[in-house]
C-alpha cells in the first residue's frame, strides 16, 4: 500500500518537477555561451599581476582568498563534527581488533598482492600528493586536491599491513594538532597582508620568476597550509573511523 | 560548441548517474559511484577544467566512496 501511494506521489510531483527543470532550460543562455566580464578580465591579468600560470589558483588563492578561507574551515568544521559523533561513548570499549568476518565464516586474510602493492603505492602516493599540493600555482591542482591524495597515500600502510601499524604511525594527537595549525597558517599568511599595511589576504610576498616552484607568493605558502590540512582531516577521519569499525564494541 | 567526445562525456556521465541509482546494495553502490566520481573528472576535463577534474575525482572516486564503505562496515559491526 505504502508503495503504491509513493508511487501516485511520484506521477503528481515528477511532471510537474520534470515540466519545471524544462521551463527552467530554455531561459538558460546558449551551451558554451559566457558572459562573465571578470572571468575574461582575470584571464588577462592574472599571469602578469600574480605570475601565476594556473590562474585558477590564482583566483582561489589571492582574488577570492577569502572565499577559501571560509571553504576551508567548512572542511574543518565537518570533521570536528564527525570526529566527535565517533567518539568513544560510555557504552562502548576497546576490544582487540576483531577478524573482519560473519560468526561463522572464514576471515579471509588480505592476499600478498593487496599487501605489496599497497606498500609500493604508499612512497609513489605520498610524492605525488606533495607534487600537486607544491605546484599548485603552476598547474592543475593544489591543496585540496593534492591533500586528498597525501591521506589515501598515508591509508594505503593500512592495507599493506595492520591497523596497528597505521595506528602506531598515525598519532592522533600529531595529526590533531597539525591539522589545527595547518588551518590557523591560513588566517596568519592573510594577517600577514595587514602587517605589511595593506588588506587582509593581500598577496605580499615577492612574486619570483614566473613559472618556477618558488613564486607567486602567497598562493604557495597558502597551499602548503591548505594541503597539510586536508591531508591531516582525511587521515584523521579514517583513523576514527577505522577505529570505531574494528576496535569499539559495545559493552556487555 | 560541443565536440564529439565532449558528447560522449555526458553520455557517459548519464548513463553513470543511471548505474548508481539502479545499483541497489549499498556496498556495491559505493563502488560504482566510485566509478561514476571518475567518469565526472573525466568529463570536467573534456570541458577544459583541469582543476575542477581533480577535485571531482579525488572526491568523488576517492574520499566520497572510502567514506561510505567505512560507515557501512561499522553499521554491519553493529548488528553482528
Amino acid at each position: 500500500v505504502i508503495a503504491r501511494q509513493r508511487q501516485a506521489v511520484m506521477w503528481l510531483v515528477g511532471p510537474a518537477l520534470g515540466a519545471l527543470v524544462l521551463w527552467g532550460a530554455t531561459g538558460l543562455p546558449a551551451f558554451g555561451a559566457f558572459h562573465g566580464a571578470v572571468g575574461e578580465l582575470l584571464n588577462g591579468v592574472a599571469y602578469g599581476e600574480r605570475h601565476a600560470p594556473n590562474v585558477v589558483a590564482a583566483i582561489v588563492f589571492d582574488y577570492r582568498g577569502f572565499d577559501t578561507l571560509g571553504e576551508e574551515f567548512i572542511l574543518f568544521a565537518a570533521v570536528a563534527g564527525v570526529a566527535m559523533l565517533l567518539r568513544a561513548e560510555r557504552d562502548e570499549e576497546e576490544c582487540p581488533p576483531q577478524p573482519d568476518a560473519i560468526p561463522g565464516r572464514m576471515d579471509v586474510e588480505p592476499s600478498a598482492a593487496v599487501r605489496v602493492l599497497s606498500l609500493g603505492l604508499v612512497g609513489a602516493m605520498l610524492l605525488i600528493g606533495l607534487y600537486v599540493v607544491a605546484h599548485g600555482h603552476l598547474t592543475p591542482g593544489g591543496g585540496f586536491q593534492g591533500g586528498v591524495i597525501l591521506a589515501s597515500g598515508w591509508v594505503l600502510i593500512y592495507l599493506a599491513d595492520e591497523l596497528k601499524t597505521f595506528r602506531r604511525l598515525t598519532p592522533e594527537g600529531v595529526v590533531e594538532a597539525a591539522e589545527a595549525l595547518a588551518a590557523g597558517a591560513y588566517v596568519f599568511v592573510g594577517a600577514g597582508g595587514l602587517l605589511a599595511g595593506r588588506e587582509f589576504l593581500a598577496n605580499v610576498l615577492p612574486f619570483g620568476q614566473p613559472g618556477s616552484l618558488l613564486s607567486a607568493g602567497t598562493i604557495l605558502l597558502l597551499n602548503l597550509g591548505v594541503g597539510v590540512e586536508v591531508g591531516a582531516a582525511f587521515v584523521l577521519l579514517s583513523a576514527e573511523f577505522l577505529r570505531q569499525v574494528l576496535e569499539m564494541r559495545e559493552r556487555r | 560548441v560541443t565536440t564529439a567526445l565532449q558528447l560522449l562525456g555526458l553520455l557517459l556521465v548519464a548513463a553513470g548517474g543511471w548505474c548508481v541509482v539502479r545499483t541497489r546494495d549499498p556496498l556495491n553502490q559505493a563502488l560504482v559511484t566510485s566509478v561514476q566520481g571518475l567518469l565526472l573528472g573525466v568529463l570536467m576535463i573534456l570541458f577544459q577544467a583541469p582543476d575542477v577534474a581533480f577535485s571531482a575525482i579525488v572526491v568523488g572516486a576517492v574520499a566520497l566512496p572510502l567514506m561510505i564503505l567505512l560507515a557501512l562496515a561499522k553499521v554491519r559491526g553493529a548488528q553482528r
